[in-house]
Formats: structure tokens, C-alpha cells, sequence
């Protein structure tokens, strides 16, 4: 039995989580505390790196602290510490390297510095168990569109494919902001999409081509399709329906999404289907995914919306997974690596 | 009493393992001259000093960390391993200016400046050490004359007074600069930034169509 405090902060949100790792592989959530900068970037329309910066240092000590009270542990119960170490905002990952880095030291256990991505594949563990062998994951957040082949959350993962521009949720709050809707954009523009036409307008499914890569995405031309769409509407003098204009955008990002991981998991010969990411919570994403993976007879597995957000218990997760299976620890002269590679799960 | 320093305010990656028992004694130290690697290198170089005394994270009594003013993403490398030291080991972490620690201990009036980047430089005035006004971020130009230079060598042509030739806090002018904090409760441990992050509201958003 193993105790792993996980951390995170490689973008708007201070995670600490802490996971149990049970001698039959089972891994339980103690703990999942999390302290959110996202109000503070609201006015900015996105994330600005400097102010979660801030909110990191600000946010990680007592956000830990939190972890291990709700978990009803000591700090020196602790018997791993795992912490994302890429990909991210620099400034971002350092801070919680850095703590990650003092808290091993400190409490004298390994470090596992690890990759947030197959973290969000961990995350669905906590809920759902064990993962079968190879699995496919779909993670759509503002920070990531990704299809990847899991074949061990502990070592083997690839990409199968990626966004070549903007990630989905990316496209969310910009086509948001063209609709004079909130930041961030998913929750406004899933409420608005609830009473609209989803086939109101056809907007284009991007990288649907026939020579197009058949696993990669692309939302950069959905969006500057909405907003001309939308700047025509207003020089003609028409009232604008946002309640379409965002149902029919919501579609065009969710058929292409399922369509494509479906396709994929078919190809690959894959039976089950991880959908995970801030987007997941997305009523019409998830909606199509368990309508076509059911057609298709695939396994669809997507966690509860608080572990498909960037969060510390999917490290943690992650991090039990990989003293599961006896992965080497870290160094202690670990860094931060914004650009870390998908098939790198921990350093 | 057994006192961790650190400091990551500067391009240099410092701590040092300190005794404090009437005299302040330097035991062993790491300084690394890397604007680039205080997140790889703060926690080896402070496990590297405290193993050169024989002594392990347990034995610490007290944690002196620099708060800069620095430029932000390294100065939060050390103030992030200092406050989960701190929570981990259950000590304290006292905060210092880090102008503060490099003016400590000096004699007679003193500029002590830090490199800001954006051609700016963080800095403040001394007199026997103890500060005379508060630190301030701006351009060389605009700066106080002084006798005396400590900190960044950065823009001699115009600071043009004699360099003290110290260049980074030392752990000695890091816990010197706490005396008289050390054996009250800790201060909060906030940063020094001195200016504002960089983001702007959007304006209007840009059309994609012509009009
Ligand atoms: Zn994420």
C-alpha cells in the first residue's frame, strides 16, 4: 500500500491530490483540492501566464495542506510525491516543481515527475478502475486536443493524432467572445447551444478532406468561419441567433471530435474509448460519444466533470500507477519542460 | 540554532547551511551562476550543502528565503521550495529582501541594484546596511548616486561609482539580513514583484470580414 501526493499547476489550476494505491492495483481518491485562477483571467479572455503564475505560488501550500486534511493523513504518511512536469506554461510548471521537488526531499520519498497528459487518462482509474490494454484516449480541454493509443498508463502511450492549430477548447472561448459570451466559453456556449438548431447553419468540419490526416484536428477555420458568418449577419442588419449560431458550432466541434476517435479506435482495432478533458463535460460532445462508440461497440469511459478538469488527483493517479509498476523515480535536479513530449509519461 | 538560506532573486542559485549560536557561521554553501536553472538546481544545491555538514533537512531549524525583487519566474523557484520546506519540515520560513541581504553587513552609504530585465533594474539605498529607502523598480538613469555600488555590474557606463564587487546575496547576508526576525514568529512570505503582470483587456475584436 502506497500513499502518492500528486501536484499540478501547468495552467490555471493549484491541484493537490492525494490516491491510495491498494496491494490488488486498485487506486482510491483520498483527496482532491483544487484553487482556480480562472476568475482572475476572465477580464483577459484567456489565460495570462504571469498572473497564474502568481496564483500558484500564492495558492500551493495551502492547497496541499488542504489534500492531506481532507485525505485524513500526515504529511509523513506520505510515501511518493508526483508532479506535472510538462506540458504547460513554464512559469506555471515551475512552481510546482519546485514544491514538488522540497515535499520529496522534505519527506524523504520519490519524485515522479510526470506527464499531465496520460494524467488525464489516469483521472478516469479513479472512477472506473483498471484500464484495459490498448485503450484510446480523447482529451479536449483549452489546452489540448489529443487522440492518443494507450497501451500502458505507466510507459507506452503515442499520439495518434493532435490539433494542428488551436485546441477545442481554445475554439470555445473565442467563438464565445465573437458571440458576446463569457469567459471561459464552454458552460455559455453548451447553455446557449441547449435551445438552439444544431443544424442551423452548417459550418465546415475541419481536416474531413479525403487526403487530410485522418486523426489530426483542426478548429482554427470553424472559428473564423462563426465569426464571418456572424460579420455578415450584423452588415446585413439581422439579429444574430446566438442560440444557433452556438448549437451549430457545437456540432461541427463534436462531429468532427467523435467522428475522428471513432474512426480511429475502429482502425486501430481498439475497444474502449477514454473521453477526457475539461471539454468532456461538454453535453453534446459526450452526448455523440456514447451515441456512436455505442454504434460502433466500442466501450465509452469518460470520468465525472471534476476529474476531467486539470486537477492534482490525476497525478496522484498517475503517480500510483507508475509505483505500480516500479518506475525509476526522478532526480531531484528534475525541471520543468513545457514542451514535453506525449510519449514521455514521466522523466 | 541550524539555518537553510536561499535565494533565487538573481541569476545566481544560492543556498547555504548557516549556525546561529551568538555568531553566525557560514557551514557550507552552493552557488550556482545560472539565470536559467534555479528550478533544476535549488533543492541538489541545498541537499549538497546540508550533506557537506553532515547534517540532513531534518536537523534545520529555520528557513531564510529571499523574496526578491527579481525577475518572476526564477525568484518563485526558490520561494515555492522554500514554503513547502517549511510546511514539510513544520519550520519557519522567514522572509528577506534580497537587496537587503546583499547591503547586509556593509559599511557607509550603499546602491544596491539587481538586474529587472526591460532595461530596468530593481534597487534601493543603504547606509551601514540598513536600508534607507524602500526598494523601487526603474532605469538605470534615474537611479540615486551613491559612493558605493553592490549587486548586478549591469549598465556601468551609467552607474558609474566604484562596484563593491558583490554581486548575488550570499547565505552569510541572507541570514544577516534576518537577524532580529529569526526568533519571532515568521512573516508572511510574499513576494517582492514591484510591477504589475503583463496582460491587456482586449480592445474590439478583430474582423474577419471587411466591412
Ligand atoms: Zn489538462
Amino acid at each position: 500500500m502506497s500513499l502518492v501526493l500528486g501536484i499540478e499547476s501547468s495552467c490555471d489550476e493549484t491541484g493537490a491530490g492525494i490516491a491510495k494505491l491498494h496491494p490488488d492495483g486498485r487506486i482510491e481518491l483520498l483527496a482532491d483540492e483544487v484553487a482556480s485562477s480562472v476568475e482572475l483571467h476572465a477580464r483577459f479572455g484567456g489565460v495570462v501566464p504571469e498572473v497564474a503564475s502568481r496564483a500558484h505560488l500564492e495558492a500551493m501550500v495551502p492547497t496541499v495542506t488542504r489534500a492531506v486534511t481532507k485525505a485524513g493523513v500526515e504529511l509523513g504518511d506520505l510515501d511518493a510525491v508526483a508532479v506535472t512536469c510538462g506540458p504547460g506554461l513554464a512559469g506555471a510548471l515551475l512552481v510546482g516543481v519546485s514544491a514538488a521537488k522540497a515535499y520529496a526531499a522534505a519527506l524523504n520519498v520519490p519524485l515522479y515527475g510526470v506527464n499531465h497528459l496520460p494524467g488525464h487518462v489516469a483521472a478516469d482509474t479513479l472512477q472506473h478502475g483498471l484500464l484495459p490494454s490498448p485503450c484510446l484516449a480523447l482529451l479536449v480541454s483549452g489546452g489540448h486536443t489529443q487522440l492518443l493509443r494507450v497501451d500502458d498508463l505507466a510507459g507506452k502511450i503515442t499520439e495518434v493524432g493532435s490539433t494542428i492549430d488551436d485546441a477545442a477548447g481554445e475554439a470555445y472561448d473565442k467563438v464565445a467572445r465573437i458571440l458576446g459570451l463569457p469567459y471561459p466559453g464552454g458552460p455559455p456556449i453548451d447553455k446557449a447551444a441547449a435551445k438552439g438548431d444544431p443544424e442551423a447553419i452548417r459550418f465546415p468540419r475541419g481536416l474531413t478532406g479525403p487526403r487530410d490526416a485522418p486523426f489530426d484536428f483542426s478548429f482554427s477555420g470553424l472559428k473564423t468561419a462563426v465569426a464571418r458568418w456572424v460579420e455578415h449577419r450584423e452588415r446585413d442588419g439581422l439579429p444574430v441567433p446566438v442560440e444557433d449560431v452556438a448549437a451549430s458550432f457545437q456540432e461541427a466541434v463534436a462531429d468532427v471530435l467523435t467522428a475522428k476517435a471513432v474512426r480511429a479506435a475502429n482502425e486501430l482495432g481498439i475497444g474502449t474509448m477514454v473521453l477526457s478533458g475539461g471539454v468532456a463535460a461538454n453535453s453534446r460532445l459526450s452526448g455523440l460519444a456514447a451515441q456512436r462508440c455505442a454504434e460502433a461497440g466500442i466501450e465509452l469511459r469518460v470520468p465525472r466533470p471534476r476529474l476531467c478538469t486539470d486537477n492534482g488527483a490525476m497525478i496522484a493517479a498517475l503517480g500510483a500507477h507508475l509505483v505500480a509498476a516500479g518506475t525509476r523515480p526522478s532526480a531531484l535536479d528534475l525541471s520543468a519542460d513545457p514542451a514535453l513530449p506525449v510519449g514521455t509519461v514521466s522523466v | 540554532m541550524l539555518v537553510l538560506a536561499l535565494d533565487t532573486a538573481t541569476p545566481a542559485v544560492t543556498a547555504g547551511v548557516v549556525t546561529l549560536n551568538g555568531d553566525l557561521e557560514v557551514l557550507a554553501e552552493r552557488v550556482t551562476v545560472d539565470a536559467r536553472a534555479h528550478g533544476e538546481l535549488l533543492t541538489p544545491h541545498l541537499l549538497a550543502a546540508l550533506a557537506d555538514t553532515g547534517r540532513t533537512l531534518a536537523d534545520v531549524d529555520a528557513i531564510v528565503c529571499g523574496i526578491g525583487p527579481g525577475p518572476f519566474t526564477g525568484l518563485r523557484a526558490g520561494m515555492a521550495t522554500a514554503a513547502a520546506l517549511g510546511h514539510a519540515l513544520g519550520i519557519p520560513v522567514h522572509p528577506v529582501c534580497t537587496l537587503d541581504a546583499i547591503a547586509a553587513g556593509t559599511e557607509g552609504p550603499l546602491l544596491v541594484t539587481t538586474d529587472a530585465r526591460r532595461k530596468e533594474l530593481y534597487w534601493a539605498t543603504y547606509d551601514d546596511g540598513a536600508r534607507v529607502t524602500s526598494p523601487a523598480v526603474g532605469p538605470p538613469a534615474t537611479l540615486p548616486a551613491a559612493p558605493a555600488r553592490a549587486g548586478t555590474t549591469l549598465y556601468g557606463d551609467v552607474l558609474t561609482m566604484p562596484h563593491t564587487g558583490v554581486e548575488h546575496p550570499s547565505p552569510a547576508g541572507l541570514v544577516r539580513a534576518a537577524t532580529g526576525q529569526l526568533d519571532r514568529p515568521a512573516r508572511p512570505l510574499v513576494p517582492m514583484y514591484l510591477r504589475r503582470p503583463d496582460a491587456t483587456v482586449p480592445g474590439t475584436r478583430k474582423r474577419v470580414t471587411t466591412p
